[in-house]
């Protein structure tokens, strides 16, 4: 009780160096939360993919397609529930820093395939029935302000010409974590359309979403579609929704790298600011510990004493910090719609920061609690003054 | 009359340890900042160097990359005929058709998957690229399965060793060379015959053209000429600028990360230098008091401290650019979003960044002790020496 | 006075030295004296003579390099680091020059300090801080931090504070170097009045002559030495 007393008062003694201090603590748990949520949404797509669902390609690489005669061929498979066409569209909005992910999907299967994507029976029906129809997610709509029945024209990268479309409907994400800034359009718009203007490249899938019943036959069913298409020009390479996902994320995982090692950077600059001022701290009341172990106190209390300080200022800074970092995960999310469809703060985050405050504040403390308890009185006692 | 900087000097070696924790901070700051910046750098340094200042590459139009456009055989020829093209010491056109796609290559030791650009070349491709250079093998044969692999590629993926094979569009490929591209994007490619390549991936399109220009300065006349021709639907691109606009997009990412991050640090780093600062003021009042009275100005007493700390950041400074400098040791491979291939890149450093670090570490140390000097500077000389 | 008095402090050959440098610099040879119980005992010198390292070992807060410290009967230079806190905690006051009070305390936080370590309750601290506070007169400033009080009120605060636990022995250092005449007067007997009503013994390190003159017995060190009285 008393120790506590101490320690509260002793944090306030030094208002300013206190405040400097808890103020960095804060900018540096925030830093870090926010970073933390960063590598972690690069994992988002990989973390909310579906275990029902496999994804098959060609073997060669993603820029390959498949024929679409493989189709009826994967449908057949054992366990094998829906197979629906896909296609990256890579279509521009107006201009390229409109960047949106789109796609072309067989409309049928959408749904079954997605149930993560909440649309309305009636725009489920209107989109089905417009072959130049769209879905689009909520928080997508949101940003250009679209609503159902306006008509909306991408320019095409990867497949020449203006593609105009008409938004049929607009999803909802099941949960917190679901993309909701994608953009799908009808697969047989696209080859339609193909057929007509580049007739080599039409019938053709740029990958297959497979659905499976039972997702702990997953490996098999890969290896059983994979095993069809062995020795043909386009050979598949079958893989878990989930491993397709991190197959992206790996190829860029140096820069989430790096960020992540930034991230422990940040606090690890903070810990010798936060030693340091304790140091200092500890260095001018050098006296009072001896004066305390003069009265017959051990060195146990004096640690108390300072680790008590220490931590009160890392755990005050820690959890401004933490508490910051919710409102600036709402702006993120606000401003930042088009990077990063979703900037959720997980409450493994939350328990991090806290858990790195509070090392911030052991390690700050070592070094000062060490001194000041190891410190003769006599030694002490001479730098009264 | 002014204090004598080793004043300054001495005090900071004095407190040792409260020097070196601040400093250690700043250090850190400076040494992120570095290293945001030397990446971007390298990032931009590869993708420049891999262009020639007087090659056109030409792309469909609306295709941002060669991997996502394609050139029919036709229009190949229509654009062969444009007479400002560079003609070669064999008399003929420089001028290379090429086709360009991405295979999915394991990675050696990790196993890992990356998408590898494999270009199929023509006649003139290496003519039209003098920065690339075989260092060991040959050439491939026309009409062969053969292909070259690039340096830094070679080493990191299965199978792109000399003499080793590749299976993709069911052949089998032998890898007969390796070529190095200095500090350039090829550095990380396949090169094979186009025609060899086309063929095995059953591409009847070709996906880019590049050609040497005669005279730069008739850049903007051919680029109009090819673009306002009905028969064609490309893009005609100086081949730096090509390469420039590919990196955009990772650069202008890398760019914004390290700024914002190096912001948030530096508010942690200044704080740090305030407190020691303010507590270097407070322990020192009666010095402070004694110099006053003494007769140096409260100017001196300004600029005494001011040196203190602006000395403090660039110890700081100094040491995060040292160890930044390492960083050039280390390659970074990661995908460019924009081409989704793989892309090898160094940290480097140049003359501007270390001028820029060591101007930010300064400016770090002034901002954090400005007011504890103004502080000092202040006291009335009766308290100080109270 | 006629009757044999019990012995509390009994030094034997206490020598101490301090290394400066490669060198090893002598401080104290070969001390040897007895205090006998509610004795105030005034050790003089010039500076540098060892007489604040005297009450250093005295109070167990510096250790001989040879020789023997007895104090109330307890062997004290036997004692570990440990065991010596509890007997300081136990059995000495401190009054420093300059009072070394916790400024974040209030005069009656820093007078409890010592019985934070004993296992009173907190009402028995109370009776006791309030029992000190009248000895020492500050009754009314008790919940004053040590900056708003003058410097004789600091140092009451620290006799308050020293004589909390009810210790046999004070040990005081240069009490009045820091104060005024009159509250160096004040201070002088009040530690008078400690020993003629509670029969503390007190021993205490001053360069004041008046100081010395309260003492009933003065002795003097000389370079390590012993004069003898």
């Amino acid at each position: 009780m008393f120790m506590l007393k101490l320690i509260i008062r002793n944090s306030f003694r030094h208002k300013l160096r206190s405040l400097l201090t808890v103020t960095g603590v804060a900018v540096a748990i925030l830093a870090f939360g926010l970073l933390r949520t960063l590598v972690g949404l690069w994992y988002l797509g990989v973390e909310s993919s579906s275990s029902t669902r496999l994804v098959s390609r060609n073997a060669i690489s993603l820029v390959f397609s498949l024929p679409l005669s493989y189709k009826e061929r994967i449908r057949q498979v054992t366990g094998v529930t829906r197979v629906g066409a896909m296609n990256w569209f890579g279509g521009v909005y107006i201009t390229e820093k409109n960047f949106f992910p789109n796609f072309a999907i067989e409309p049928l299967p959408l749904f079954d395939l997605y149930p993560e994507f909440k649309v309305s029976n009636e725009e489920k029906k209107a989109f089905l029935l417009d072959r130049q129809g769209a879905v689009v997610g909520r928080k997508l709509a949101k940003k250009f302000g679209w609503k159902v029945g306006d008509r909306v024209v991408l320019k095409g990268t990867i497949f020449p010409g203006q593609w105009e479309f008409t938004i049929r409907a607009i999803y909802h994400g099941a949960q917190r974590s679901t993309d909701e800034t994608q953009f799908f359009f009808s697969w047989e718009y696209l080859n339609e359309t193909l057929k007509r203007t580049i007739p080599r490249r039409a019938n053709q899938a740029g990958i297959y979403v497979v659905g499976v019943a039972n997702p702990e036959r997953a490996a098999e069913i890969s290896q059983n579609i994979d095993t069809i298409f062995k020795n043909s020009l386009a050979e598949t390479m079958t893989e878990t929704e989930k491993a397709f996902q991190l197959s992206f994320v790996s190829m860029t995982e140096a820069i989430m790298v790096a960020i992540q090692i930034v991230s422990y950077v940040v606090i690890v600059i903070i810990m010798v600011v936060a030693a340091n001022t304790m140091a200092m701290t500890a260095r001018e009341r050098l006296s009072e510990y001896a004066t305390m172990k003069s009265l017959g106190f051990k060195w146990l209390h004096i640690t108390t004493v300072i680790f008590g300080e220490s931590l009160f200022i890392a755990m005050t800074g820690g959890v401004a910090g933490v508490l910051l970092t919710f409102p600036a995960a709402n702006i993120i999310e606000r401003e930042l719609a088009q990077f990063f469809p979703v900037f959720h703060v997980t409450p493994t985050t939350t328990l991090l920061q806290l858990l790195a405050a509070f090392l911030v504040g052991t390690i700050a403390a070592l070094f000062p609690s060490w001194r000041g308890s190891t410190i003769t009185i006599a030694d002490g006692l001479r730098r009264v003054g | 009359m002014n204090i004598p900087l080793s004043y300054s000097f001495r005090n900071l070696l004095t407190r040792r340890l409260t020097t070196f924790l601040t400093a250690s901070g700043m250090a850190m700051v400076v040494f992120v900042f570095a290293a945001t910046l030397m990446l971007t750098d390298g990032l931009q340094k590869t993708l420049i160097e891999t262009g020639s200042p007087d090659n056109v590459v030409i792309i469909r139009k609306g295709a941002q990359t060669e991997v996502q456009s394609g050139v029919e055989r036709l229009q190949t020829s229509i654009v062969a005929s444009q007479p400002e093209i560079a003609i070669g010491q064999d008399g003929s056109c420089l001028m290379a058709r090429e086709m360009v796609v991405l295979i999915n290559l394991p990675k050696r030791g990790s196993n890992k998957p990356a998408n590898v650009v494999i270009r199929g070349i023509g006649a003139h491709s290496l003519a039209l690229r003098p920065q690339v250079k075989l260092i060991e093998g040959r050439m491939p044969r026309p009409g062969s399965a053969e292909i070259i692999a690039g340096l830094s590629l070679s080493g990191r993926f299965q199978g792109t060793g000399i003499g080793e094979h590749l299976r993709f569009g069911m052949r089998e490929w032998r890898v007969v060379g390796i070529f190095e591209a200095g500090n350039t994007g090829f550095n990380s490619e396949i090169w094979g015959d186009a025609d060899q390549l086309m063929q095995a991936f059953r591409r009847p399109v070709y996906s880019s053209l590049l050609f040497r220009l005669a005279d730069v300065t008739q850049f903007a006349a051919v680029k109009e000429r090819l673009e306002g021709d009905p028969r064609l639907t490309v893009e005609a691109k100086l081949e730096p600028r090509y390469y420039l606009d590919q990196s955009e997009a990772m650069a202008k990412f890398l760019r914004i990360l390290g700024i914002t991050l190096t912001i948030i640090f530096s508010l942690g780093a200044t704080i740090g230098a305030m407190i020691t600062m303010y507590a270097a003021v407070a322990n020192r009042v009666s010095e402070i008091g004694t110099l006053r009275a003494i007769g140096f100005q409260r100017s001196s007493i300004l600029a005494a401290f001011l040196f203190e700390s602006l000395l403090l950041g660039l110890v700081g400074g100094v040491a995060g650019v040292f160890a930044a400098s390492f960083m050039q040791l280390i390659t970074i491979s990661t995908m460019n979003w924009q081409t989704f291939s793989e892309l090898a890149f160094s940290f480097s450093l140049t003359p501007t960044t270390v001028l820029q670090s060591l101007g930010f570490s300064l400016v770090m140390g002034f901002v954090g002790g400005v007011i504890p000097a103004l502080r000092a500077s202040r006291m009335s000389i009766v308290d100080a020496l109270h | 006075m006629t009757v044999e008095r019990e012995m509390e402090v009994r030094l034997k050959d206490v020598c101490k030295s301090y290394q400066r440098g490669s060198q090893q610099v002598p401080v104290l040879e070969k001390i040897s004296f007895e205090i006998a119980r509610g004795e105030f005992l005034a050790l003089m010198g010039p500076s540098g003579s060892g007489k604040s390292t005297l009450l250093n070992l005295l109070a167990g807060i510096d250790k001989v390099d040879s020789g023997t410290i007895t104090i109330g009967g307890c062997e004290i230079t036997t004692l570990g680091d440990s065991e010596l806190a509890d007997w300081r905690a136990a059995s000495v006051g401190f009054i420093f020059q300059f009072y070394n009070l916790i400024p974040v305390l209030t005069a009656y936080e820093n007078i409890e300090l010592p019985l934070l370590l004993t296992c009173l309750s907190r009402r028995e601290r109370r009776e006791h801080v309030l029992a000190a506070l009248e000895v020492v007169n500050l009754t009314d400033r008790m919940d004053h931090r040590p900056s708003q009080l003058s410097g004789g009120q600091q140092q009451r605060v620290a006799i308050a504070r020293a004589i909390i636990t009810d210790p046999a022995i004070l040990v005081a250092d240069e009490p009045t170097g820091d104060l005024d005449r009159v509250s160096a007067g004040e201070i002088l007997n009040l530690m008078d009045h400690l020993v003629r009503e509670s029969g503390k013994t007190i021993i205490m390190v001053t360069h004041d002559p008046r100081a010395a003159e309260k003492a009933h017995i003065v002795r003097h060190l000389e370079k390590g030495i012993l004069l003898e009285s």
